[in-house]
């Protein structure tokens, strides 16, 4: 049975449209994670070295005891935003004559496989080795190395009950920046100071072997809150059909007065407000207003006049950004009726533009009080503002048309590289980066204001022709419509 | 009114369509049948210019499809659930529509009120989003949807399949009325060969892709298309 399990994975795995189109990013992801693993040896075999040179007369595996707290509390939040639980596509499997528990059983065995199971090993190992080597008790070391693997399995488990429960709530990784931060300041601010408490119980179960018993019969105990928490979900009705909720609509009359384009603004603001995946860039808004206090207060970075053009272009475009590199994507799922429609391609388009551009000023006028800092900080805001208007939205509409991913709107985004292909990755980098090329030349040579000047003219050009370049871009956009259509019809 | 000429698709140097020529009149309830891979969607796909054809080109009310735009204004269609807005609700639904096609919303709220039976209080006031819908709901809201606006041709994909008999009867009844006089052209696919030929009264008989079959609707029409079927 396992066997059959393993093959249905597999088939899923490399027979998926998307492993096949987006090979790039496999290989990325691959790289990736071989830096990983080379990092993790290299501190296997090096800490010891690095700790004794540091700290020579502690005793280093009692340093390293102290920090398995942080570590481990650290690897929870990896985990929660990087690793998902393996759930299968059961549903075909229920009618089957499979038993449940063996569905389930699979589904965990296969979780405990993951690479981010494997890779502290490639450190704890090779940390071992150089205990035993110290003249470490053998047996008290292999005690240790299970020990750590015990914890790498039972943090498995401990995020995958976070996540099932955190995926009722609304704001979905609130609960875990709640759990990690707390348990930390606990930690920190000595009112129960957790990372002791872990040595102390590290330190005794290896001097006595037999109290691992313990640490094993709590990982038990987390597969088999696992394991209930998955047999509730594996009835059609709950996990497999997502629960209905209540709707509150307002028919936000307001957009009426942007005429024709009204429909479209009202239908991309619901798309975003009600769905998980466009809801981020929500989030991401709020994360991209406080960027500028990284930068503004920070006395090295005065000096660096350049570097405040690209805070400012990430400030007033960081929502510009984040939708506009899926246009035309985020309508995928639906793109045959808009195609069918009565639309002129010329007005979706359009209304996608503006919905930017107002994103900008707002944006804009929210990063007022960064005033605070300085005028001139104010005057960056505005000159990037109109170099995002004007230069920028072009930009992205123009990738778009090379757009040829489906979203699914239902997933998170938080790591989804759905919908990401080369395209994202050649049109990010120059929205970010030209306007400090182009801020940069006439700053060096004629100073501040020539700088910002150059980047409002580039803008106001863009803004002036406007209707000239959304006419050459839907041109585009309808020469490659069948092709857009038929790669937005295939499901991952 | 609908003319399509020496129309193939292609699919890898497979011929999934292959319409010589064929010729629907304004006002005609024009019913394609055939098992699956006949070719239906295929030619619906076609008529909403959301493929290219390998050859020849199809003509709406003197527009050219894959040419010019203009007979979006007044072609309506329901094909699969991806014409349906999956975050927004029924009504959502229908006023963007209706949006697209010049109605406001009292318009629609009119329009809609024909259609109560069909709704059976599933679909309307209910707070849900389409995708929360069931799909013989979701289907029906995209029908009605179709329906919105007056257009001059509706096409809608295999309407019946996933609706309850209730409302297979109401729609039967709707879609009669609505062509009774002979202003609207209706464009309907089925595999039920029952309700086609009560609808219908012309229907095609799609086979490999290719037209095999060309009846004016009388009473020994289901019998003439069952024994075609039964092999």
């Amino acid at each position: 049975m396992t066997s059959r399990f393993i093959s249905l994975e597999w088939k899923q795995f490399f027979r998926s449209s998307y492993w096949q189109k987006s090979i790039a990013i496999k290989i990325l992801m691959f790289v990736l994670a071989l830096q990983f693993i080379f990092i993790f040896l290299g501190l296997g075999f090096g800490l010891y070295p690095l700790l004794k040179e540091k700290f020579p007369d502690q005793d280093p595996l009692k340093i390293v005891n102290n920090f398995i707290f942080y570590w481990l509390l650290f690897d929870l939040m990896f985990r929660f935003f990087l690793q998902k639980l393996p759930v299968m596509s059961v549903k075909p499997l229920l009618t089957l004559p499979i038993k449940r528990k063996k569905i389930i059983n699979f589904v965990l065995g296969k979780s405990a496989l993951s690479f981010f199971n494997f890779l502290p090993l490639f450190a704890v190992i090779p940390f071992g080795i150089v205990l035993i080597n110290k003249e470490y008790e053998v047996s008290s070391t292999l005690t240790w190395m299970l020990l750590m693997y015990i914890f790498i399995l039972s943090n498995n488990f401990i995020n995958f009950i976070i996540e099932s429960k955190s995926e009722e709530t609304e704001l979905s990784f609130f609960p875990i920046i709640l759990l990690t931060g707390g348990l930390f300041a606990l930690n920190y601010f000595n009112i129960i100071s957790f990372s002791s408490l872990l040595s102390g119980a590290i330190e005794a179960i290896t001097a006595h072997p037999a109290l691992i018993l313990i640490p094993f019969i709590i990982l038990a105990a987390l597969l088999y809150i696992n394991f209930n928490i998955l047999k509730k979900k594996l009835y059609v009705d709950s996990s497999l059909r997502t629960k209905a909720k209540i709707v509150s609509s307002s028919d936000m009359s307001w957009t009426s007065r942007f005429g024709d384009m009204a429909p479209f603004l009202k239908l991309d603001m619901r798309m975003i407000w009600r769905n998980k995946r466009s809801k981020s860039t929500l989030y991401m808004v709020v994360i991209g207003l406080l960027y500028g206090l990284f930068f503004y207060p920070n006395p090295t970075y005065q000096k660096m006049i350049p570097m405040f053009i690209f805070v400012g272009i990430f400030i007033t475009g960081i929502f510009m950004i984040n939708f506009g590199q899926f246009i035309p994507a985020w309508d995928s799922a639906y793109y045959k009726l808009l195609m069918s429609q009565n639309i002129k391609y010329k007005k979706y388009l359009n209304s996608k533009f503006l919905l930017m551009s107002l994103s900008s000023v707002v944006l804009f006028v929210l990063s007022i009080p960064y005033v605070y800092f300085g005028w001139d900080i104010l005057l960056i805001h505005f000159a990037a503002m109109v170099y995002n208007v004007g230069v920028n939205s072009h930009v992205l509409m123009f990738g778009g048309v090379f757009n040829r991913k489906r979203i699914d709107l239902s997933q998170r985004a938080a790591f989804n590289y759905q919908g990401t292909g080369a395209v994202q990755w050649i049109i990010g980098f120059p929205l970010l980066v030209f306007p400090v090329g182009i801020f940069y030349l006439p700053y060096k040579f004629y100073g501040f204001y020539a700088g910002i000047a150059t980047l409002i003219t580039l803008g106001a050009i863009g803004i002036a022709f406007h209707q000239k370049i959304m006419k050459w871009i839907s041109g585009k956009y309808l020469a490659a419509k069948y092709e857009t259509i038929s790669a937005f019809d295939q499901k991952n | 009114m609908i003319k399509a000429s020496q129309l193939t698709k292609k699919y890898s140097g497979k011929t999934v369509l292959n319409i010589e020529d064929l010729d629907i009149p304004k006002g005609q309830t024009f019913g394609l049948v055939g098992n699956n891979g006949a070719g239906k969607t295929t030619f619906f796909n076609l008529l909403l210019d959301l493929i290219k054809p390998t050859t020849g080109h199809i003509i709406n009310q003197e527009i050219q499809v894959n040419l010019s735009e203009d007979w979006k204004s007044f072609t309506a269609s329901y094909i699969d659930e991806s014409f349906l807005i999956d975050y927004l609700t029924p009504e959502e639904y229908f006023y963007f529509v209706g949006e697209l096609r010049s109605r406001n919303r009292a318009d629609i709220d009119s329009f809609l009120q024909q259609f109560t039976e069909i709704f059976n209080g599933e679909v309307l006031g209910q707070k849900k989003y389409l995708r929360d819908l069931s799909k013989g709901n979701q289907k029906k809201a995209g029908i009605v949807a179709a329906l919105i606006g007056n257009p001059d041709v509706i096409v809608l994909d295999e309407p019946f399949a996933n609706l309850d008999p209730t409302t297979q009867i109401r729609l039967k009844k709707t879609l009669k009325t609505l062509t009774e006089n002979k202003e609207i052209t209706i464009l309907i696919s089925s595999h039920d060969l029952n309700h086609i030929t009560e609808v219908c009264e012309r229907i095609v008989v799609l086979d490999k892709g290719n037209p095999v079959k060309d009846i004016k609707t009388s009473a020994e029409t289901l019998k003439e298309l069952e024994v075609f079927f039964s092999v």
